[in-house]
């Protein structure tokens, strides 16, 4: 454990993951509120709280994850973004070929 | 460990080709960790209402367990972040403080889960019982276990760094089981969503 010699530039109190975390609690309180307490349609419920769950991930990956932080950040970032867009195709992908012949669906 | 290239400010975690290889192959992972969920969410989101008679989630979900489940995940990757920065602070106790945390809030959370999923099938609602109960389970499941899975490693972990103190190796192991915890509640998030929220505003 010869890791004395070390300065650190972390030492200063941890601002990012407080505010990180307050965003976090912010933005679950937000979409229930969306969710219980407005007159929105359902249709728009969902959009808005899918919208707030997106920042909430973005908070968590930047300013928990520090994903930018590396010298492959560009690469993580990338990943993460690609995944992001197969999660998409397979979700909307599916919601929308299953809806034909699926008359009784709840949407 | 060929560290003469890197400022000292470098986290040790980052100080080895090793180290850096490692985290950038986790990212990968969590990548393909995505998309296995995304089928999951998939296959949920198109059962929704196919419950075959039996009792539906508007009749069995509890906002008040599932803020408490959301809210303990929630703090819990928030400790674990914090734990992190007193690693980088080379401070053990600070990590092992934070850790521990982290670890009793995700013990919690599951402890909580556990009771849901005891309480549904009790109520009627089980893996069999439909379409709907299956993809639940199966998806809110899924995330059950990766959570179980990652107690279980950064307990090895944390047996680690009580042996060997602050490496380049252990605090690589640290960091890495941090992105994953992280992700885990990621995970959360959508499941909050898609599945509690959306279950109970229906």
């Amino acid at each position: 454990m010869s890791n004395n010699e070390q300065t650190n530039s972390h030492s200063h109190f941890p601002w990012s993951h407080l505010i990180g975390f307050g965003l976090s609690i912010f933005l679950t309180l937000l979409a229930l509120w969306v969710g219980f307490a407005s007159d929105f349609s359902l249709r728009t419920i969902m959009i808005i709280v899918v919208i707030l769950a997106l920042i909430q991930a973005a908070i968590q990956l930047l300013m928990f994850m520090h994903i930018t932080e590396s010298d492959s950040s560009r690469i993580q970032v990338g990943t993460i973004l690609y995944a992001v867009f197969i999660a998409v195709a397979v979700v909307a992908g599916t919601i929308w070929v299953m809806s034909f012949g699926m008359h009784n669906m709840n949407m | 460990m060929e560290s003469v290239e890197y400022s000292p400010n470098t986290p040790l975690e980052y100080q080895s080709e090793t180290g850096r290889l490692n985290i950038l192959g986790f990212w990968i992972f969590l990548g393909a960790e995505i998309a296995l969920f995304s089928t999951l969410f998939a296959t949920y989101l198109v059962l929704v209402g196919r419950t075959a008679g039996g009792p539906g989630p508007e009749e069995l979900f509890e906002l008040s367990g599932v803020l408490i489940e959301t809210f303990l995940l929630l703090t819990s990757s928030f400790t674990c972040g914090l734990a992190i920065h007193y690693m980088r602070n080379h401070s053990l106790k600070g990590l092992f403080l934070w850790l521990g945390i982290t670890l009793a809030l995700g013990l919690g959370f599951l402890g909580f889960e556990i009771y849901e999923f005891v309480h549904y099938i009790h109520e009627g609602a089980a893996l069999t019982t439909s379409a709907y109960w299956s993809a639940f389970f199966v998806l809110v499941g899924t995330h059950g276990a990766h959570v179980t899975m990652g107690i279980a490693w950064i307990i090895l972990i944390l047996i680690q760094l009580k042996q060997r103190g602050l490496t380049p190796d252990t605090t690589r192991k640290v960091f890495i089981s941090s992105l994953y915890w992280h992700f885990l509640d990621v995970v959360w998030i959508f499941i909050f969503t898609a599945v509690y929220l959306y279950g109970m505003v229906m």
